[in-house]
Parts: C-alpha cells; structure tokens; sequence
C-alpha cells in the first residue's frame, strides 16, 4: 500500500487502446496481391507469364482493332485509308453484311421476313426458356414453326396451313382418343395429320406460289448466319421428342424395340456427322420415290436430327437410369399404366436431370451446323470461304471475316451454357 | 373362402392381344416388326428403282481400278497409277496419324489447362477459364480454317529464305516453317542392320520396349527391397542408364545421321515435311478439344474430397507427391470414361480434314473417289464402316485400361 503511494503509477490505462489498423500488406489490394498472384516463387512467376501472355496479345490486337476500318469498298481501299499503319478492314462486315447473314441469293427485297421471322422466334422461344411467363404464350410458340416456315420460304399461305390443319386436327383426336389409351390416341393422331395432310396437298394447286402474297424463295437460296440459326434451331426442337423416344425405346423391355433402338443409336454415334451429310447430300435421294425431289435443306434436317437424337437419347437414359428404382415402383402401385407412369411420374424428373446434357448437345449441335458447308451449302462459313474470300474486293481479308463469325457462334454458344447453368440453379430442389 | 384364385382360364380373345399384358408387348413387336419390314421394302425398293434409272448397280469393283489423283501427305508409297482401294488405305493412315498425334496433345493441354485451372493464382485461373470458354463456344470448323490460314497467309514464302538478306530465317538452322509446310530434321541410318528403313525402325522400337521392361523391373526390386527392409535403393541413375546406354549404343552401331532441310531452289528439301493442313487439323483439333478434357480434369480433381488432400498432408506428403499419389490416381478415375468419349471425338472431328485438305480417309474415299467414280453409295457406306470400327476399337482398348485402373471393389 505504501509503495503505492509513495510510487505514483506512471501510466494507467483508463481505457482500451484503439485498434491499430492491420500492416500493410495484410490488408486490402496489397493483401489480396499477396495471397493470390505473388505467393511463391512459382506463383510470381507464372503471374508475371500470364502478364506477358497478355501484354503480347493485347499489343498485337488492340491497334489493329481501333485502326479499324469501317467504310471501304474493297481491300485495296482499306489499304489507302490505313496508308500503312496495322488496322483492321471491318469494312468487309458492313459491306458484306447482308450476304454474311442472309446468304448471297435471298432476295434483297424480302429481308424483312427473316428479320421478322427471327424476333418472332425470340418470343416463340421465351415461354420455353422462362417458366415464370404466363403459359398461354405455349400458344404461340406451337404456331411459330408455320409461321416462320412461310415467312422464310414464302409462296402460298395454304402450305403451312394444310400443314398446321393436320396438326390441329390431330391434336383433337389425341385429345379424343387418348384419355381411354394412349396408343389409340397416338396412332389414331398420326393417321388423321396424315389423311389431312394428303387431302390438303391434293387441293393446293401446283401454280399457288405464282402471285402468293410473299414471294416464293427457294431452299438453295437460304444462306448465311440465318442457315445455321434455322438449322440449329429446327434440329434441336426435332431432336428431342425422337430422342426421349429412341432412349425409352432402349429402356424398353421388348427385345425387338430395344434392339433396333440400340443399334440406331450406337450406329449414330459411332460415325462423325460429315458422313451424315454426305448420306444427305449424295445417297439419301435414292431412297426417296423417283420421281420426288426432296430439297438438300430437308435432307440435311433429317440427318442432324437423326444424329443429335441419338446423342440426346444417351443423355436422357442418363437421367432415367439416375432415377431411384422406388420411382418407377411407385408410379406401378398407384395403377398408373406406363404412358401415364412416364408422363407424370419419370420423364418429368428425368428430364429435369438431363437438361444439362440437352443443352450441351443442343450447343454442340449447333457449332455442328457449320458443317454443312462442307457439302457446299452457304452457311455462315460457306459464306467466307466461299463467294466472299472469293471476291476480287476481298480477297485476303481473314482475320476480320473469321473473327467475326467465331465471336457470332461464341455469343450465342456461351449465351446458351449460361442460360443452362442458371436454369440448373433454378430448377435444384434438392437441399446444400 | 380361398380369396387367391388363379384367373378363370377365359378362352382367348382377340381384345387380349391389347388389353393383356401378358400378350401386348407380343402385339407391339409383331407391329414394330411389320412397320420396320416395310420401310425397309419401301425404302429398298426405291433404292433398286432409282438405281435401275441411273443405269447404276452396287459393286466395289472400283476399288481395283487405278484412281489417277495424286496425294502429297502420305505414309506409305502411293502414286496416281494406285488404285483407289489403295487410296483409301493411304486416308485411313492418315486419318490416324492425325488422331493419335491429335490425342496425345489434346490430352497434354488439357491437363496442364485443368489443373491451372484450379491454380491459386488468381490471374493463371482466370486465364484458363478464358481459354477453355473461348474454345469450347466457338466451332472447330472455324478453329481448323484459322489455323490453316496461319498456315498458308501468314508463314513466309521458301522464297523469304533466300538471298543474302533473307527476311525470314530457320529456327535454330533446323526447323523452317514456311507457307509449303514445317520442315523438320529427319533421322537416317548410315550403315542400319537392314537395308529397309521400316525394320530398322522397328528394331529401335525393340531396345525401346526392352529399356521399359527393364527400368520396370528395377522398380520392382527396390520396392520388394523396401519392403523388406524399409530403406527404398536409389534407381533414379540405373534406370536412366538402362534407358540411354543401349539407345545411344544401337545409334552410335547405326550410325544415325540427321538429314537437316535446306533451300534448294524455289524450295526446301530434305529431312521431315509436315504439310500445312495436317498441321491445321492437329493443332485444331487438339486446342478445341484440349478445352474440353480441361473440363474433364478439373471435374475429376474437383470430385476427390478435400479430406484426401488434407489427409495426406497430415501425414507428411509435399503438395507435388500428395498430387501424384493421393489425388490423380483418384481423380483418374473419374476422368477416364469421358476422355474416353473425347478421344472418339478427336477421331470422328478429324474426318473435318476435308475443310483443309488433308488427305484423310473422308477426303480419298468419300471425295476424290467418290467424285471421280460417282459410287456414291458404295464409298460411304466403306466410310462409316471405318469409322463405325475405329470408335468401336477405341472404346474397347479404353474400357479394358478403365477396368484396370477401376476400384477394386468386393
């Protein structure tokens, strides 16, 4: 006690020091810089690799990009503009523009349609896409595919409506015939869209595209972007119903269904899409009647969908054979007979299981498409390669040409991975 | 009282072929099998109609006859006086040398890009998540024509090469990588223990396998030798003399020469050329599908769990051998079935040889050949018929490594 007063206390905290801000560089950029780029010795190495990595990169494309030329007629102008400074000719893109998309035959005068055509389907696609949008749309999506048949390829209204008339009326009798089975409904719904459809063909007259309201544009007139688009598009949505069909088909337990299912799908699978095409282009005709002529456009849809089916049917067994046994037991002891079992009890949950791997074909399939100018059809890269790289104006002009149509596909591929790992998150139900 | 009686035995009625389980499945294949017999009538009966109108018949008699084209890449004797079977073989060559050149680098970005993928460094990630974005979205078609533009517009001239202030020079004096192709050096046997190159070649390839069968062996003695006495011999210097004393012996008994390229008038000559639309195909190829097994090999490392890795670091392991240990023989596992399916892919996508002209088996047989004999039927039909057995071939030797390396389960 004494020592206390005799020693006056030199210091007494009479509160709690404020806290010292962390060093330096355990704090904000510095600490974050630390820890992630200039760890170790490997670490700032490689960091300082990736930095030359995109100095190179940037240094080599960044003057050419804003040299860019924009408004020129040929390379040689391009050439007078730049006066010798590196710069790109992007002036290929404006003036080539409509070839690059509608191909180099479509009717100047009726661009209009696929433009129209491609903002319908924007909105044909959402409620597909968008479950939150009000089902009624569903409407107009089941309409889209006439519709866009007859903007695009014009000629006579009656086509697409004998065509939908057989869809009507087919759908009226599966509503009739399948609520008591589901096989009289089915069977009875193909035979009324064919009986429709013969009886309408017959009453269309051959000279109906003469005068038509839009003119007509034949198939080897489609080109550019816009072949891909409808190609991709057509495919996919053709290839899914048929490869939930060939993949409960290889489910099934009659030997014979199975069989063929199996055989069609490894067949498929084992041979690389340009032989498709060249059975398209060159050996599909003799087996069509001799005396029809079916469209190179069609006879390409017919091998892609067959080859993305299969690839989409592989898919789909993955997600029902991901499904628990008990499932299927289930859907047995409530006495639902397997349409109904299927319907509402395993594709429901199988097919939310496969949308992934749909999508990844459907990406696949549609960076495929491109494909088709190997059996020269003018797509996208047919374009290029073809009567553009051709010309006497721009021969010579690769890097912009081939730029521009790999960002095109990286887009809309990268558009669509995205959407699916979104759609993935939305649709988990399951509890992390 | 009994309530378990067996169904009255009804006669048979027509209604139970689609009412009866028993006999519907029966209904439905007898059914599937009239419609099927009949679009293959249908269809085959067109077949033999139109064919009959093009005064056409199925034969592959072509295949003898001379197919007067000529081919520049090629690995065996071939010239326009061979017959187009023989084409069609120097393709099928072709279209493997391009797919197991193509796999084995495809296999080689792939990893390196996975597992920097997975890098702590921030920007090294970020990167090879470009990368594998990049060339996964966009078409290979495009990849395979980009490359092959490189190629052909943008590599010099053999012409760049001459005079006495050549603008463009060969790397190192060996490599010249010119608009024609990349010249590279080529092995030669002055004085070989054959007069043919092949068995020559083949007899490398024997001391080869003969170093492999014995550095294995060396591993196993020291891993008996470490089991019995705990201490592990050093093998590193034995084993690298087993692989290069007799190599560099049977070479210096050969007497193995380099024949060096040079510029020989308009252009060069001598040593290894590799044409520019192989080129295009393997480096394509192999990028766009490096992305992919990126994919594969992030997945599969991603898939073991952190515990392993932990584990293995509670015992004492470095992060390099906790890698090869631990981690890759189980994240191998996982990855092989679909590297599996991307080296099938690598094969079917390097039929797209046709874009570049790459002599492959689709550009012989289903172009040339096809164009100049008009046996459209015939020629693809052989086409998918290569390919149909070369996928099959593929998964087969891949499933068999996949059981080897497989869990062993009880």
């Amino acid at each position: 006690m004494a020592d206390q007063t005799t020693n006056p206390i030199a210091f007494v905290a009479d509160g709690t020091i404020p806290p010292s801000p962390p060093p330096a560089n355990q704090t904000g950029i510095v600490k974050w810089l630390r820890e992630n780029l200039f760890s170790g010795a490997t670490n700032t190495i490689l960091t300082v690799l990736s930095l030359l990595l995109i100095y190179v990169l940037l240094k080599n494309t960044l003057p050419w990009i804003m040299n860019g030329v924009w408004n020129a007629n040929s390379l040689a102008e391009c050439r007078e503009i730049l006066a010798g400074k590196t710069g790109a000719c992007f002036a290929v893109l404006t003036e080539r523009w409509p070839q690059l998309i509608y191909g180099f035959k479509y009717p100047t005068d009726a661009y209009w349609r696929p433009n129209l055509a491609f903002v319908l389907m924007l909105a044909a696609v959402a409620p597909v896409l968008f479950f939150d949008l009000p089902r009624k749309l569903l409407i107009f999506t089941a309409l889209y595919p006439f519709i866009a048949f007859w903007l695009i390829w014009g000629g006579t209204i009656l086509v697409p409506f004998v065509a939908l008339l057989g869809c009507v009326a087919a759908g009226a009798v599966f509503q009739k015939l399948g609520k008591n089975s589901f096989a009289a409904g089915f069977f009875g719904a193909i035979i009324v869209a064919l009986v429709v459809w013969k009886l309408g063909g017959a009453l269309i007259p051959e000279d109906a595209s003469e005068g038509a309201w839009l003119s007509a544009v034949p198939s080897r007139d489609l080109g550019g972007f816009m072949l891909n688009m409808m190609l991709g598009l057509a495919c996919v949505s053709l290839s899914v119903p048929l490869g939930i069909a060939l993949a409960l088909g290889r489910q099934s337990n009659m030997p014979l269904i199975k069989w063929v299912c199996v055989i069609f799908i490894e067949f498929i699978r084992g041979v690389p899409l340009i032989t498709l095409l060249f059975v398209a282009s060159v050996m599909l005709s003799y087996f069509f009647p001799p005396d029809s002529t079916v469209d190179l456009f069609l006879r390409v849809v017919i091998m892609i969908t067959m080859f993305s089916a299969a690839y989409i049917a592989e898919v789909i067994r993955g997600g029902l054979a991901a499904l628990p046994r008990g499932q299927y037991e289930a859907a047995d002891s409530l006495g639902l007979d397997y349409p109904q079992a299927m319907r509402l009890i395993i594709l429901p949950q199988a097919l939310k299981i496969s949308i992934p791997g749909i999508v990844n074909v459907a990406v696949g399939l549609f960076k495929d498409t491109t494909l088709v100018s190997v059996i020269s059809m003018f797509d996208l890269v047919g374009m290029i390669r073809g009567p553009i790289l051709a010309s006497t104006e721009w021969n010579g002009v690769y890097w912009e040409l081939l730029g521009f149509a790999a960002l095109l596909f990286f887009v809309v591929c990268y558009g669509i991975s995205q959407y699916s790992q979104w759609l993935e998150r939305r649709l988990a139900t399951d509890h992390h | 009282m009994s309530t378990m009686t067996d169904p009255p035995k009804a006669d048979f009625r027509l209604s139970m072929l689609i009412n009866d389980t028993r006999y519907r499945s029966l209904t439905f294949q007898v059914i599937a099998a009239v419609v099927i017999a009949l679009s293959i009538w249908y269809l085959g009966n067109n077949l033999i109609q139109n064919l009959r109108a093009a005064g056409l018949n199925i034969s592959y008699t072509f295949l003898g006859d001379a197919s007067g084209y000529d081919i520049n890449q090629r690995l065996i004797e071939y010239d326009s006086q061979s017959s187009h079977g023989r084409a069609a073989i120097v393709g099928i060559l072709n279209t493997l040398l391009v797919a197991v050149l193509a796999c084995v680098t495809a296999t080689v970005f792939g990893v390196i890009a996975g597992v920097l993928r997975l890098s702590n460094n921030w920007l090294v990630s970020k990167l090879m998540a470009v990368y594998v974005e990049i060339f996964r979205n966009i078409p290979v078609l495009i990849w395979i024509i980009i490359i092959f533009t490189i190629m052909t517009a943008v590599l010099p001239g053999p012409r760049a090469f001459r005079g006495d202030n050549p603008t463009s020079s060969m790397l190192f004096d060996l490599f010249a990588f010119t608009n024609r192709g990349v010249y590279i050096p080529r092995p030669e046997f002055a004085n070989g223990l054959f007069s043919a190159t092949i068995l020559n070649w083949v007899v490398v390839i024997v001391f080869l396998v003969g170093s492999w069968f014995a550095s294995r062996e060396i591993e196993k003695r020291a891993t008996l030798k470490q089991e019995q006495t705990g201490e592990r011999p050093k093998t590193g210097l034995v084993k690298l003399a087993v692989w290069l004393v007799p190599f560099a012996l049977l070479m210096a008994v050969m007497g193995l020469t380099w024949n060096i390229p040079e510029l020989k008038g308009f252009n060069f000559s001598g040593g290894i050329k590799i044409g520019g639309p192989l080129i295009a195909l393997w480096f394509a190829l192999s990028i766009y599908t490096g992305a992919f097994i990126a994919e594969n090999v992030r997945a599969g490392i991603q898939a073991i769990s952190k515990g392993q890795t932990e584990a293995a670091a509670a015992l004492g392991l470095r992060p390099g051998r906790i890698m090869n240990l631990v981690i890759l023989p189980q994240a191998l596992r996982v990855i092989i079935p679909p590297l599996i399916s991307q080296y099938l892919n690598i094969t079917k996508n390097s039929s797209l040889a046709i874009a570049v002209g790459y002599a492959d088996i689709t550009a012989t047989l289903g172009g040339i050949t096809l164009n100049q004999t008009g046996r459209a039927i015939e020629c693809v039909l052989l086409l998918m018929l290569f390919y149909l057995t070369a996928s099959l071939l593929i998964s087969m030797v891949m499933n068999v490594y996949n059981a080897s390396v497989k869990l062993k389960e009880r």
